[in-house]
């Protein structure tokens, strides 16, 4: 399948990514070692990791596309399928745990429709369990996009969620892991 | 007013003495007025790498990553000078800070970037590192952020880059953001995912400090440990040692998470008994809920409970308990949360990060959390208890995996098997939870499809 991106893709690196690929290439004797680093710049740039960008990253660092594959599977913040403006990187352990974090999370998927891996209708949010945050003295916790909110409650939720939104669910392409993407 | 003479014991904030209750990050012009990189001018007009050594080596300090290694003895182990082939030394900070339940690291790093980067300059001019990296979660943003400003600050001043304050020495430090996954804190895990591949850990040895990243002499410590190092270098090793009040030297940053009045994250000295942290800073358990037990240091360390409380929160002591000292910060259990229920919350977490290289943690934590499941939803059988203490057996023995994840998993279960049997065999003879008993059996198990 990855030999037939190849041929077909022309989702090349913009001009702006290869210069911050570059970047954190000076820091590395090899240029692989930063495939983790180009697959989160391509992410930032374009919310997700496409096959098609997966295959220019690849080349852009002479990986092969396979390799770099089992390098992006690997990790649960790089994203294989699309994902909302913002993910919610919901902490379900276990100090959130015994502060009530299920209950919240609850309450969370009631008001967006959404259950973990899955993304607003409008495309707002996905919503994503994570390990510890570290910020287990204020649990329960979750971020959303890069803000960090805490003591969450029912009351937060409404706060921090204002408008109520239906589900659009990733289903079939959910993968058994977490809800990771 | 002086002090000097009363008998008191002085409660010297050390890591945190720029750290206000209002969080307000320390800039490179706050961290000098304090006495921030006179350590490192020190070093630079007139100590040598191996005088750093043995500084490190007398002031007694343990690695406060989880395992309590002694720092000095680790530096030590790396080929110096002429011993050592041409080519880049690497020192590493692991800022991962994974574990459940652990929560000191980030406040670190947030509110006194340059004190983990001075402490970083001196720990590589030690052991002749030219490069270093800072390895932290991508989700510590802030710390991301001010981390990075620091470095650029460092840079403008002369204090990383070619010929550190005319001493000859160069340096180069980066930060890299992980993409998330527990097992990147361990070492050699770490090592692996700096290089860009899957964070499987390493065969040892070789060992790091010999054979690490690029195949090249590397240490790895982490945030807190680093911390500590400016200071022992400008005060000397005798004064960190007086900190402690037991036998291990210098500060802890110690937590507490869970239903304690007031939980938070504080440096005391290290050897601080539980019960006062847990009472005097932890503000004690909240109304209508009962002290019943608490894991040391994070999820993957053994339950104490009531008869511990007395012990000094430091290695040897919470070790000879069975447990672990492990991060510090403790994770407590109250009498209205079903230990059951704590324990399956961990496993999930374990078996879902478990990086899949060898079978008994791959396949065996998987199972342990479906035994869990089934106990916890009223469906377990009397010889569930069996499985699991044969699980834990079998799991937990180091040397049956290739890293410390699957033994640091079964730590809680084996103890919560020990001190709270009687609520496993609650949860069997009465068919459900009894701390939730109204929880379906589904629901439970819908949780636990999500893994
Ligand atoms: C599964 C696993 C996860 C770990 N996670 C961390 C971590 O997030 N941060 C950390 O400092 N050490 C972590 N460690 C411990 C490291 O392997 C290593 O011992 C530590 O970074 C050494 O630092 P120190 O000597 O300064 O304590 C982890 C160990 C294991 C087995
Ligand atoms: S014990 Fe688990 S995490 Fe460690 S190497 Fe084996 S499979 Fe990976
Ligand atoms: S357990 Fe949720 S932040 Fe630590």
């Amino acid at each position: 399948m990855i030999e037939q991106l190849i041929i077909k893709t022309d989702a090349s690196l913009t001009s702006e990514e290869m210069r911050e690929i570059d970047a954190e290439l000076a820091h590395m004797p090899q240029k692989s070692g930063a495939a983790i680093d180009a697959l989160k710049i391509v992410q930032r740039h374009r919310g997700w990791v496409s096959d098609e960008a997966l295959v220019a990253i690849a080349h852009y660092l002479d990986m092969s596309p396979e390799a770099l594959e089992g390098v992006a599977t690997f990790y649960n913040l790089i994203y294989r399928q699309p994902v909302g403006e913002k993910v919610i990187l919901y902490c379900d352990s276990v100090s959130c745990w015994i502060r009530g974090c299920d209950g919240v999370k609850q309450k969370i998927s009631e008001k967006l429709g959404v259950d973990y891996g899955e993304t607003t209708t409008d495309n707002k949010y996905t919503l994503i369990p994570v390990p510890c945050l570290g910020a287990c003295d204020k649990a329960p916790v979750m971020m959303v996009g890069d803000d960090l909110h805490t003591n969450l409650d029912n009351e937060k939720i409404d706060q921090i969620f204002l408008n109520k939104t239906g589900s659009n669910k990733i289903g079939s392409n959910k993968t058994g892991e977490g809800g990771d993407l | 007013m002086d002090n000097s003479s009363t008998a008191i014991p002085v409660n010297e904030k050390v890591l945190t003495k720029n750290i206000g209750p209002d969080l307000v990050p320390t800039d490179m012009a706050a961290y000098e007025a304090n006495g921030g990189y006179r350590a490192l001018h020190k070093v630079m007009s007139g100590m040598s790498p191996n005088d750093c050594l043995e500084v490190i080596k007398a002031s007694n300090l343990r690695g406060r990553g989880g395992a309590g290694f002694p720092t000095g003895m680790k530096w030590s182990f790396v080929p110096m000078g002429e011993k050592c082939s041409p080519g880049h030394k690497y020192l590493v900070c692991n800022a991962d800070e994974m574990e459940p339940g652990t929560f000191k690291d980030r406040l670190l790093m947030e509110c006194d970037p340059h004190q983990l980067i001075e402490g970083m300059i001196l720990a590589a001019y030690t052991i002749e590192a030219d490069r270093s990296y800072i390895f932290i979660r991508g989700e510590y943003v802030v710390a991301i952020e001010r981390l990075e400003q620091a470095l650029a600050d460092c840079y403008k001043k002369g204090y990383l880059g070619k010929n550190i304050l005319g001493s000859g020495y160069d340096l180069e430090m980066h930060v890299h953001t992980s993409a998330g996954r527990y097992i990147c804190g361990e070492e050699t895990a770490l090592i692996n995912a700096l290089e860009g591949k899957r964070a499987n850990p390493r065969a040892k040895p070789p060992f790091p400090q010999v054979s690490g990243l690029w195949g090249r002499p590397t240490i790895v410590n982490n945030v807190e440990t680093l911390c500590n190092i400016s200071h022992i270098i400008d005060k000397g090793p005798e004064w960190f040692q007086s900190l402690g009040l037991g036998e291990d030297s210098g500060t802890k940053m110690y937590g507490a998470s869970g239903y304690v009045k007031n939980p938070g994250c504080w440096e005391l000295p290290i050897g601080t008994p539980v019960r006062e942290i847990l009472e005097e800073h932890a503000g004690g358990m909240v109304e209508g809920r009962k002290f019943k037990g608490f894991l040391p240091g994070g999820g993957s360390t053994d339950f104490l409970v009531e008869e511990h409380l007395d012990l000094p929160m430091d290695y040897g002591s919470i070790g000879a308990a069975g447990s672990r000292m492990g991060t510090g910060t403790m994770i407590i259990l109250d009498d209205k949360t079903c230990p059951v229920g704590m324990v399956l919350n961990l496993i999930r977490f374990f078996a879902h990060e478990s990086c899949g290289f060898c079978t008994p943690c791959r396949e065996g934590l998987p199972w342990t959390r479906q035994v869990l499941e089934d106990i916890e939803a009223g469906r377990g059988r009397k010889e569930d208890l069996e499985t699991l203490v044969h699980q834990v057996k079998y799991i937990g023995a180091m040397g049956n995996t290739h890293c410390a994840l699957a033994p640091g998993a079964m730590e809680p279960l084996q103890s919560a098997l020990k001190y709270f049997q009687s609520d496993f065999e609650a949860h069997v003879e009465q068919g459900c939870c009894p701390y939730t008993p109204d929880m379906k059996a589904q629901d439970i198990s819908a949780e636990g499809e999500q893994d």
